[in-house]
C-alpha cells in the first residue's frame, strides 16, 4: 500500500512523540511504530530527568554542561551539551505544561532529587537537578507525550516495522518501507522528511535492561545502505540491574541515599570515587563492581553485590521508590526495606548510533555532510551529548530536547521542500529481504543464534575489552552470519508473524554487533564506558575523537570525526 | 522443573475455532511465565503469538489469562502457579491470533474521555503551573495505569456490554479529572454520567483485583460516581 505524508516519524518512543507535538497545527505527519502506542521503552525510564531549575538550591545550566561533559569522559560534543543543558530547562517546562505530574516541592514547584554525576560548581558535591514523577518519570513523559498525540490528532500507524529506509540516487532521504506485522502487508511511505526514533539495541547482550524490542533496527538498516554510525563501541552498562534478569533499579535509589557493598559487606566505592562514591557515573560504577568480583568480594563468592537500601526510611522506599520496591518483592521474593539486593551490571545505554547535528540531521561523514530529509533523534542518534559516557537523567532530556528539535527542524523543511520522486519499485530490496527469510529451509534456529551471540557479545565486549577478546568475537560474529544465511522463518503465515519479526530483529542485532566490535577494536585506549584492559589509560593524543563505521563489500572500514571542544578543556576525570 | 502448559491457539489464516496446544517446557522456579512462553516460541513452535515487549511489566503489552485470571506474563512467577498453566487471550476482545487481542476499541474508549490535560490560560514563560503535593498526591494513584487492558477484559460488564468504556477508560479521566491544573472535568464527567459511563459499574471489584499495578480501580471509579451526586471535586 502507498501512502504519502510530509513527515514520517519511526518510533512511539519519547523523542518520535515530542516531534510528533511540533506538528501540532501544521504538516501531515505520521507516526509508524512496530509496537502498540505507549508500548514504548521510555516508559521504563525510572529515575528523572534533569533540568538546572534551581527549585530546592542553587544551580545552573553551565554546570549541567560541565557535568555531562566531563561524565561522557569529555567525548562529547560541547555545542551539543550547551544545547541539551540550556533547552533541558524549557523542555521539562513543556511537559509540566502538558500536564506531566511531577512530584512537587511544598511550596508547589517541581521537586528534585539529586542523580549521578550530577554536580554543583564543577564537581563540588550532588546537586538537586533531576526532576521527577516518583520513579515512573519515564512513564509519564511516554503516557503524557501520547496524549498530547491524541489532542493533537496525530496518525499512528501501529505495529508496523520499518524494513527499509528510501533515498534518491542523489541522496536525498524520500521515505521508508513498513512491514505491517498485524496483515504481512508491505507500505510504501513518501514523505518529504523522515525522523528515525527507534531506540537502542540493548538485546545484543546476555543481561540487558532494555526491552526485547531494542534490537537496533534503524541502525543496522543505514549501516546496510552505507551510512555511517557513530561511536559504536560506547555501552553503557548500568550498575544497579536484579542479578541475572537485567531489570533495571534506578539510580535513584543511590540518588536517595542507597548504598553498593561487596561480600563482606564493605561500601567499596569509598576507595574508587571518594568524593561522590556511590554517586560517581555509572561506566565507574560499574568497573569497580566488576573489580570487586574479580578479587573476589562478590557476595558468597559469586559474580553479584549487593545494593543496601535498609538504612532508608520505610517511607522514602514506599513513596519515593515504589515501582523499584515492587520489582524486588515481585522478582526477588525480598523487601528492599529489610533485605539487601543481589544486583549486578546490566547492559543499559548505547551512547553511540546514527550521527545527527544539533537540528536532528543525520551526517555521513567527518565535515558533518547532512543526508537532506532525514533524522534522527533519542537513544538511536549521537549528537554526541554523552560522549563515552551518558550520565543519569540525560537520556530523557536527550529525547525531549533533540526530538523538539528535530521535529521542528523536519516542519521547516517540509515547508520549503517538495516530494522526491520514488523508485518505480521501492520496495523491493524489502520483499527480497522477507522472501529469501519465508522460504528458507529452517536449517538453523534463530532463536540458538540470537542467544549465542548476546552470550558472546557479553563475556567478550562487555565491561572489559581486549584485542583477543574482540577478535574471537569477530571470529564468532562471522560464523553467526553465515549460519544465519540459512535461518528460515517456521511461521509461514500472515497475520502477526512475530517469528518474521524476530527473525529480521535477529539481522539487525548481527549487524549492530558487528559495528560495535570493530569501533571496540580499533579504539585502542580506555574512556568511559569502553574500557581495554589493554590499554587502560585514557589517550588524548590519539583517541580524543569520534569513530565512524562504515559497512563496505570489502569489510567493516573505520573513519573519525573531530570531538567539538567550546568550554571545557580535557582534564583528568575524578569523583 | 517441568512445567506443562496448555496455550489457547487460534490462527485464523487455518483455524475456524481455537484449540489448545500443549507444551511441556523445563524452566527455573524463580523464572517468568513470558520465559516458559518464549522458550515455547523459540525452540519449540515458532508459530505461537503473543505481544511482549519490556518484560517487567511497565510497557502492558503481554497481559493475558494465567490459569483464568488476567495477568501480566512477564509479572508472574513460575513457582507461585506450580507444574500445570494454562494460558489463554484477555476475554471479550476480538483475537487476531492466538493471544493476541484486537485492542481499537480499547484505545477508542480511551480517547472518548480526552485524556489530555486540559487548560487554555497560558502557563507562563519559564515556570510551572504550581500545584501542592497534596493536590498531586489526590490523583497519583490513576497516574501508573499502562493501558494493558486487564482491568477492562475482568469486568463482567464490558463482556456483555458493548458500549461501557470499562474502568480502564475511567481510570485515564481520573487521573485529569482530580488534576488541580484542569480544566476539562464537566466535559468528561458528562460522558461518564451517560449511559456508558460510571453507573453501568456494579463494584464488582474484578477490574481492582486485576490491575497489575495495584491501582484501586473500583475506588476510582467510586470517587467518579460521588463527585456526579455531590459536585464536590474533592475524592476524599
Amino acid at each position: 500500500m502507498y501512502h504519502r505524508f510530509d513527515a514520517i516519524i519511526v518510533g512511539a518512543g519519547g523523542a518520535g512523540l515530542m516531534a510528533a507535538a511540533q506538528f501540532a497545527s501544521e504538516g501531515d505527519v505520521a507516526v509508524v511504530s512496530k509496537l502498540y502506542p505507549t508500548r514504548s521503552h521510555t516508559g521504563a525510564a525510572q529515575g528523572g530527568i534533569s533540568a538546572a531549575l534551581g527549585n530546592l538550591e542553587e544551580d545552573h545550566w553551565i554546570w549541567h554542561m560541565f557535568d555531562t561533559v566531563k561524565g561522557g569522559d569529555y567525548l562529547v560534543d560541547q555545542d551539543a551539551a550547551e544545547v541539551l543543558s540550556r533547552e533541558a530547562i524549557d523542555a521539562v517546562y513543556e511537559l509540566e505544561h502538558m500536564g506531566l505530574p511531577f512530584n512537587r516541592t511544598p511550596d508547589g514547584k517541581i521537586d528534585q532529587r539529586r542523580f549521578g554525576g550530577h554536580t554543583r560548581n564543577y564537581g563540588e558535591a550532588a546537586v538537586r537537578r533531576a526532576c521527577y514523577a516518583a520513579d515512573r518519570t519515564g512513564h509519564m513523559i511516554l503516557q503524557t507525550l501520547y496524549q498530547q498525540g491524541i489532542k493533537n490528532q496525530v496518525r499512528y500507524f501501529n505495529e508496523v516495522m520499518m524494513v527499509d529506509l528510501l533515498m534518491t540516487d542523489d541522496g536525498v532521504c524520500n521515505g521508508i518501507i513498513g512491514l505491517d506485522i498485524q496483515t504481512g502487508e508491505i507500505h510504501i511511505f513518501h514523505a518529504k522528511a523522515v525522523l528515525l526514533a527507534t531506540g537502542g539495541f540493548g538485546r545484543v547482550f546476555k543481561v540487558t535492561s532494555n526491552a526485547l524490542a531494542l534490537t537496533g533496527d534503524a541502525c543496522a538498516i543505514l549501516f546496510r545502505r552505507g551510512l555511517p554510525l557513530e561511536d559504536m563501541e560506547f555501552f553503557q552498562f548500568h550498575p544497579t540491574g536484579i542479578n541475572k534478569l537485567g531489570i533495571l533499579l534506578s539510580e535513584a535509589c543511590r540518588g536517595e541515599g542507597g548504598i553498593i557493598r561487596n561480600g563482606k559487606g564493605e561500601r567499596f566505592m569509598e576507595r574508587y570515587a571518594p568524593t561522590l562514591l556511590d554517586l560517581a557515573p555509572r561506566d565507574m560504577v560499574s568497573r569497580s563492581i566488576h573489580q570487586e568480583i574479580r578479587a573476589g568480594n562478590g557476595v558468597d563468592g559469586q559474580d553479584y553485590v549487593h545494593l543496601d537500601l535498609t538504612h532508608l526510611p520505610a517511607e522514602v522506599i514506599e513513596q519515593k521508590l515504589p515501582d523499584i520496591s515492587e520489582f524486588v518483592r515481585t522478582y526477588m521474593g525480598l523487601d528492599p526495606i529489610t533485605d539487601l539486593v543481589p544486583i549486578q551490571p546490566t547492559a543499559h545505554y548505547a551512547m553511540g548510533g546514527i550521527p545527527t547535528d544539533v537540528e536532528g540531521r543525520v551526517t555521513v561523514d567527518g565535515d558533518n555532510t547532512v543526508v537532506p530529509g532525514l533524522y534522527a533523534a533519542g537513544e538511536v542518534a549521537c549528537v554526541s551529548v554523552h560522549g563515552a559516557n551518558r550520565l543519569g537523567t540525560n537520556s530523557l532530556v536527550d529525547l525531549v530536547v533533540f526530538g523538539r528539535r528535530a521535529g521542528k527542524h523536519m516542519l521547516e523543511f517540509m515547508r520549503q521542500n517538495d516530494h522526491q520522486p520514488l523508485d518505480p519499485e521501492p520496495d523491493y530490496r524489502a520483499r527480497a529481504e522477507i522472501d529469501t527469510l519465508m522460504s528458507n529451509e529452517t536449517e538453523e534456529n534463530g532463536a540458538d543464534i540470537r542467544e549465542e551471540l548476546q552470550v558472546h557479545m557479553m563475556d567478550d565486549a562487555g565491561v572489559f575489552r581486549t584485542a583477543e577478546g574482540l577478535q574471537r568475537l569477530q571470529s564468532k560474529l562471522a560464523e553467526l552470519k553465515d549460519r544465519f544465511s540459512r535461518v528460515g522463518v517456521r511461521d509461514k503465515g500472515t497475520t502477526m508473524n512475530m517469528d518474521l519479526m524476530e527473525t529480521l530483529e535477529l539481522g539487525y542485532l548481527l549487524d549492530v554487533s558487528e559495528a560495535v566490535v570493530a569501533g571496540a577494536l580499533a579504539r585502542e585506549e580506555s574512556r568511559g564506558g569502553h574500557f581495554r584492559e589493554d590499554f587502560p589509560e585514557r589517550d588524548d593524543a590519539n583517541w580524543l575523537r569520534h569513530t565512524l563505521a562504515y559497512k563496505t563489500s570489502g569489510g567493516i572500514e573505520m573513519g573519525s570525526k573531530p570531538v567539538v571542544i567550546t568550554r571545557f578543556e580535557p582534564k583528568e576525570r575524578t569523583y | 522443573m517441568q512445567v506443562q502448559f496448555r496455550i489457547e491457539r487460534f490462527n485464523p489464516d487455518q483455524d475456524t475455532k481455537p484449540w489448545f496446544g500443549e507444551y511441556t517446557v523445563e524452566v527455573e522456579p524463580t523464572d517468568r511465565v513470558l520465559d516458559a512462553l518464549n522458550l515455547i516460541k523459540w525452540h519449540q513452535d515458532g508459530t505461537l503469538t503473543f505481544r511482549r515487549s519490556c518484560a517487567h511489566g511497565i510497557c502492558g503489552s503481554d497481559a493475558m489469562r494465567i490459569n483464568g485470571r488476567n495477568r501480566l506474563a512477564c509479572k508472574e512467577l513460575i513457582r507461585d502457579y506450580g507444574d500445570k498453566i494454562t494460558i489463554e487471550p484477555m476475554l471479550g476482545f476480538r483475537v487476531i491470533k492466538d493471544l493476541v487481542v484486537d485492542m481499537e476499541d480499547f484505545f477508542a474508549s480511551y480517547r472518548t474521555l480526552q485524556p489530555y490535560l486540559i487548560n487554555d490560560e497560558p502557563a507562563g514563560v519559564g515556570r510551572e503551573r504550581p500545584q501542592s503535593p497534596e493536590e498531586r498526591e489526590v490523583f497519583d494513584d490513576t497516574t501508573k495505569c499502562i493501558m494493558c487492558g486487564a482491568c477492562t477484559t475482568a469486568c463482567p460488564i464490558t463482556w456483555t456490554n458493548e458500549d461501557f468504556l470499562g474502568p480502564a477508560a475511567i481510570v485515564n479521566a481520573h487521573r485529569f479529572i482530580y488534576d488541580s491544573r484542569d480544566q476539562g472535568a464537566n466535559e468528561r464527567l458528562e460522558v461518564l454520567n451517560s449511559k456508558s459511563g460510571v453507573w453501568r459499574c456494579r463494584t464488582i471489584f474484578n477490574c481492582t483485583e486485576a490491575c497489575p499495578r495495584g491501582i484501586q480501580v473500583t475506588r476510582a471509579i467510586e470517587q467518579i460516581k460521588r463527585t456526579l451526586l455531590t459536585g464536590d471535586n474533592n475524592p476524599d
